[in-house]
């Protein structure tokens, strides 16, 4: 299986598998003025290494779904620039959406509305094989070979019907259909937060050990901080669809550089209830993404908020490697102007 | 009872009551709700028993299906009577709630018991405003003018610290965000003071940095007004920070009890132990999460003994044969496993 990731492998491993660049993404907004739009991605760039997982975290409305969903190219975006092993997407002499494809799987929040109802799960499993050129015999077999590895008899589960499992079983089958084609990489948009907790743990296990056996890259999406920081190497925080902090998943998680990386990992409940939470670190709902809040998106909330913010967006700090930790915020620049800005 | 060696506790402890001089202000005992079709027979909550004083927060943590939200239901006879046979008692304030007719349980619902749910878009009426639909409550239960009422209306909204108040009272549900909804139903549950608040999974559909303000919020409120809450949740973590006591449910039952620390820190029961190591939180990357193998038992087919057994790392033979009954190691700390006796009293001793 190795074997034949390394033939797919066009730059070596040093080369990004994707780089999102200045991705951005509006909607007209429903029922408001004419010129009001969604602002669910804005400038949003980005870089996955090979092997890695990448988590998005953020609240609902921060454009984290839509993000997904750009780099599928389920929906179109409306500027920016997606590359994938060195090749750009949709471009003349780049690659194509099918193909991309074929590299790129997706697994979603809501285990049964992804699976055809009326479909035997081994059927929806081989299909995407068949879809993308298998022999209908070779793509059954290459089903019931996936079933077996996420964990499901095919012989018991196979024939049955979406309604007929449970929710992790669900899941498992929406896994082994991402994977039937053999892509280079999964997203997972929330493929966990649906599930109870102890069947939760079961299948962050399984992705886990999938990721080793097929030689995966993960885009995990969750609002749910605590498995984001257990599953991800590096940590994408997203604000009214901007990326706000980038880095290594333990920086992120021990020195938190953006206050709404901070409010955020701040509200997580404590655990313990000697140590219950007094006071919330943060006042007020996110507001909506449709016209947001001039210069940095979370200055009315912001609690260090001075008169720069609301004029002027901050610059996520320059990202130069793999391990950097940067954060847009502008008490992190100097040249900002803010009265706490690091000198 | 077993006629295993327990320490000497008497049946007023065993019953629950036995907490300072306070009179139970929730007594539930035996509670068995089945949902019954012509094809089968769903067991949603198998003989369940617990009370909780005036000004207590029993959480009730389960996951889906464990009869959390079905026992939050009974109590306010929100199940469809047709298909449900309900059996065993509910006082609440020494009302038999089973046995009221339907006047009296539009008395007690919104009066003495108020409830509050996961999804508010749901649980409020689109078409009314939210100054209109407080306003009701307070006139169908206290009487009073239209004008009083509306004034009321407004004090609720600034108790549970809806910004703008009086701008809010003419809003629509859809007008508000996910967290203001959330306050507006919170509202509208405090308006006739109840002495007992039944939490459905109220903070689960909210953001983490609404969730905490609205956790904190009810835990204000709950103390300022003293109300008695049923608090049911899946999320360890909400337990953590709002209750006084927990009540762990699995397949209908309750399997285990006692004061929130003492079964965050040092769970009884396999099934809670399993479950706070399956709980992802600041576990090493470097290993696998524990998590408990297999699925929950399905209602409709329950076998005799323990229901947790097939999933159990630490089963023997004795868990077979018949649901372990509860065995208390403390006043009010309750676990129904049969490795209780060993363990756990010696430990006692």
């Amino acid at each position: 299986m190795s074997a034949t990731a390394d033939q797919r492998d066009i730059g070596g491993p040093a080369q990004p598998l994707l780089i999102a660049r200045n991705l951005a993404k509006h909607f007209a907004a429903r029922g408001a003025s004419k010129s009001a739009r969604v602002r669910a991605v804005d400038d949003v760039s980005f870089t996955l290494f090979k092997g890695e997982t990448l988590g998005i975290v953020g609240e609902s409305g921060c454009g984290k779904s839509t993000l997904a969903r750009l780099l599928l190219h389920l929906i179109q975006r409306d500027s920016g620039e997606l590359i994938f092993d060195g090749e750009p997407v949709g471009a003349p002499r780049g690659i194509t959406v099918a193909a991309l494809r074929r590299n790129v799987q997706m697994v979603f929040q809501d285990s049964y509305s992804s699976l055809n109802p009326r479909m035997p799960v081994q059927d929806s499993v081989a299909f995407g094989p068949f879809v993308h050129g298998r022999r209908k015999s070779e793509a059954r077999r290459a089903a019931r070979d996936m079933l077996v590895k996420v964990g499901l008899n095919p012989d018991l589960f196979g024939p049955r019907y979406p309604h007929e499992l449970s929710g992790g079983q669900k899941q498992r089958v929406n896994i082994a259909r991402a994977l039937a084609i053999e892509p280079r990489m999964v997203i997972l948009d929330e493929a966990v937060s649906a599930l109870d907790k102890s069947v939760e743990a079961q299948v962050l296990n399984l992705l886990r050990a999938l990721k080793q056996q097929f030689n995966l890259t993960y885009l995990f999406i969750s609002h749910d901080l605590n498995v984001v920081r257990y599953i991800s190497d590096r940590v994408l925080v997203m604000y009214l669809g901007r990326v706000v902090e980038l880095g290594p998943s333990e920086a992120i998680f021990i020195q938190p550089l953006h206050p709404y990386t901070r409010a955020l990992l701040g509200s997580q409940p404590s655990m313990d209830p000697a140590h219950r939470i007094e006071q919330p670190p943060v006042t007020g709902d996110p507001p909506s993404p449709i016209d947001p809040p001039s210069g940095c998106r979370f200055h009315p909330r912001c609690p260090f908020a001075e008169p720069v913010c609301a004029q002027r967006s901050p610059e996520l700090g320059a990202w130069r490697e793999r391990d950097s930790h940067v954060a847009a915020c502008h008490m992190l620049d100097p040249a900002s102007g803010h009265s706490k800005a690091m000198q | 009872m077993n006629a295993e060696p327990i320490p000497a506790i008497s049946a007023q402890q065993i019953a629950g009551t036995a907490f300072g001089h306070d009179e139970a202000l929730v007594e539930v005992r035996d509670l068995t709700v089945r949902f019954v079709t012509r094809e089968t027979t769903v067991h949603a909550v198998n003989g369940v028993n617990f009370s909780v004083r005036p000004g207590e927060v029993l959480c009730i943590l389960g996951e889906s299906g464990s009869g959390k939200s079905v026992t939050l239901r009974a109590m306010m006879r929100l199940l469809p009577p047709r298909r449900t046979r309900i059996e065993g008692s509910i006082a609440i304030d020494g009302q038999d709630v089973l046995a009221l007719d339907k006047r009296a349980l539009g008395e007690l619902r919104g009066g003495l018991v108020s409830m509050i749910f996961q999804e508010p878009m749901t649980a409020l009426d689109p078409v009314y405003t939210i100054g209109t639909q407080i306003a009701e409550t307070v006139l169908r239960h206290k009487g009073g003018s239209r004008a009083a009422a509306r004034a009321r209306a407004l004090e609720l909204l600034e108790l549970v610290k809806i910004p703008e108040a009086a701008r809010r009272l003419d809003n629509y549900p859809h007008e508000l965000s996910g967290g203001l909804r959330q306050r507006a139903m919170i509202a509208m549950a405090l308006s006739c003071g109840p002495r007992l608040l039944l939490a459905d999974e109220p903070t689960t559909a909210l953001d983490a940095t609404v969730q905490i303000q609205v956790l904190i919020l009810l835990r204000r409120l709950q103390r300022e007004l003293g109300m008695g809450t049923i608090f049911v949740t899946h999320d360890l973590g909400v337990a953590a920070e709002i209750a006084d006591r927990i009540a762990v449910m699995y397949a209908g039952r309750i399997v285990e009890e006692g004061p929130v620390a003492d079964v965050l820190r040092a769970p009884l029961h396999p099934y809670t132990q399993g479950l706070l190591a399956s709980t992802v939180h600041g576990q090493s990357r470097e290993r696998d999460i524990e998590a408990i193998p297999g699925s929950p038992p399905d209602l409709r087919r329950l076998a005799a003994g323990c229901a947790f057994a097939p999933r159990c790392g630490l089963v023997q033979s004795e868990c077979h044969a018949a649901m372990p009954e509860p065995r208390y190691t403390a006043a009010g700390r309750m676990a129904r496993c049969v490795r209780i006796t060993q363990a756990a009293l010696a430990a006692a001793e």
